[in-house]
């Protein structure tokens, strides 16, 4: 279908504005830097503290607790030139993939590695000419989105599966400090997930109308659920991926012997 | 609140050029921007150029930017400023007319090409609407046409993609058109293509300058990017209708 024409010229692509529309001093003044800053620290570190687990390849089990780095657990003993391969390398690359097609975190990081823009009103320092958005080659890859949802919702089934076995102690029902870490990354995990806008779309906004069956009225229930998730995906997906981080770093520490795991049951 | 405050408002207009010019202005309670402009305006230089018509955030004509950020000045406080310095200049996105004037008109031609509502020919007259389906599009009819979102856009302000992008506000306007159950055309298409959804890479700038507080990324932009991917990017999906065989 083709638009319809308009009643007055078609659109030409705007010449950047003469400089009376750009004066100095009209710019922003505030700290609007501190935002990408930290987000570019934050994401970075969990970066670099991710690569390093990879392939770091040990300290992942600890009793029940198993890392959500190294979960599911592979054992597959293939070697390259010598090293072993860090099974981790076949894990990771899924959460990764729906993180980084999240919309949620599309915001995040182009703010913050790209400048595309820095924040809302701030000029990009260089304004690149070949602007294309999400049209071409890597960031098309972005409309994948729900395909990485579907194997996040099949990794999150094995994490729930990794909590259950954190209250499992030599085949009796415990409670350590652990299963209570496992059992809350995976609710965050889960929040994070549910609250997905591809989700959204799939659960129930891609319908027009909301009461023209009675599907159609079970299918908006979902869709109101999953959008009072989706009000805070921002939330879920921090306090996620700081979760992620801190199961693997107790697990770790236990592993190594730096902690000890405080058992109140 | 200082008695006081300096307004350094750009003055000119694309022939003769442009500079800031500082004004002091009394304040009281509860001032906000437009008021120090029409103060400006009755007091110190009735040349000064700005459009307005409600002074109640409702017409969306007052659009400028005030220190860098796209706001209604009617709807901005001066006491938001502590430091009694507040930098005014127009929108920069679109081409200036004079002083805080913007030509916005290219956004007029925009939304005229977007095909309107278009139920079925056999669809009963009037509409009866649940309130379950009408609660979802009223958002979108929230919008003032301010134009903020446009002139915030990076894809408009920065790359100045007007020839491939509609921007913020007319994605908001095929959003209400396709989520409205009485509609039966399917826009896909000309989003996808002339109206460039594509451009658009969700940082969100838009939704945080509307003054109406529609969610534009969350409730209309992802949800129209998801649509598009549903007819060009889903293979599975795809194989599902040539076998099921429909649509």
């Amino acid at each position: 279908m083709a638009l319809k024409e308009a009643p007055l010229p078609a659109p030409q692509r705007t010449p950047r504005p003469p400089a009376p529309n750009r004066p100095s001093g009209m710019q922003r003044k505030d700290a609007w830097w501190i935002q990408p800053l930290l987000t570019a620290l934050v994401l970075g570190g969990f970066a670099i503290y991710a690569t390093w687990r990879t392939f770091e390849n040990a300290h992942y089990r600890f009793g029940p607790y198993l890392s959500p780095f190294y979960s599911p657990e592979i054992v597959t003993g293939w070697k390259v030139f010598g090293w072993t391969i860090s099974p981790a390398l076949f894990i990771l690359p899924f959460p990764l993939f729906f993180r980084a097609t999240c919309y949620y975190y599309r915001k995040a990081y182009y703010r913050a590695f790209f400048w595309d823009p820095p924040a809302c009103g701030v000029s990009e320092v260089a304004s690149r000419r070949g602007y294309s958005g999400e049209r071409e080659f890597p960031f098309v890859l972005q409309n994948l989105h729900r395909y990485a949802f579907y194997f996040a919702v099949i990794i999150l089934g094995i994490l729930w599966w990794d909590a259950l076995l954190a209250f499992d102690f030599h085949g009796k029902i415990g409670l350590g400090v652990g299963s209570l870490i496992f059992l809350a990354n995976v609710v965050l995990l889960s929040l994070y997930t549910f609250g997905c806008h591809a989700w959204r779309h799939l659960s129930g906004g891609c319908m027009n109308c909301f009461s023209c069956s009675g599907a159609a009225k079970t299918r908006h229930s979902l869709w109101e659920r999953v959008t009072h998730l989706n009000e805070n995906h921002a939330l879920w997906a921090w306090l996620s991926l700081f979760s992620v981080v801190l199961t693997d770093l107790y697990v770790r520490g236990l592993a190594t012997g730096a902690i000890h795991d405080i058992r109140i049951f | 609140m200082p008695d006081q405050i300096t307004l350094n408002v750009f003055r000119g207009d694309p022939e003769s050029g442009g500079e800031v010019k500082s004004y002091d202005v009394p304040t009281f309670v509860g001032m906000v921007v437009l008021d120090a402009i029409h103060s400006i305006q009755a007091h110190q230089d009735s040349s000064l150029a700005c459009r307005w018509n409600c002074k109640a955030a409702k017409c969306g004509s007052c659009s400028a930017e005030v220190d860098g950020k796209p706001k209604l000045l009617c709807k901005t406080r001066v006491d938001e400023y502590p430091s009694g310095t507040i930098n005014i200049g127009p929108m920069r996105a679109f081409p200036l007319v004079k002083d805080l004037v913007s030509d916005v008109s290219w956004n007029y031609r925009m939304s005229a090409k977007i095909p309107p509502l278009t139920p079925a020919p056999n669809a009963p007259m009037p509409f009866v609407m649940q309130q379950v389906d009408v609660d979802r599009v009223q958002e979108f009819r929230k919008c003032i046409e301010c134009f903020l979102c446009q002139d915030v856009c990076h894809v408009l302000r920065e790359h100045h993609r007007s020839d491939a992008f509609f921007g913020p506000r007319q994605m908001v306007r095929f959003a209400a058109l396709e989520m409205h159950p009485m509609d039966t055309l399917n826009r896909r298409e000309p989003l996808k293509g002339e109206a460039g959804i594509g451009f658009c890479n969700i940082t969100k700038c838009c939704t945080e300058v509307c003054p109406e507080h529609i969610h534009i990324t969350d409730n209309a932009i992802i949800p129209l990017k998801e649509r598009v991917v549903d007819d060009y990017f889903d293979p599975v999906r795809k194989l599902i209708q040539i076998f099921v065989g429909k649509k």
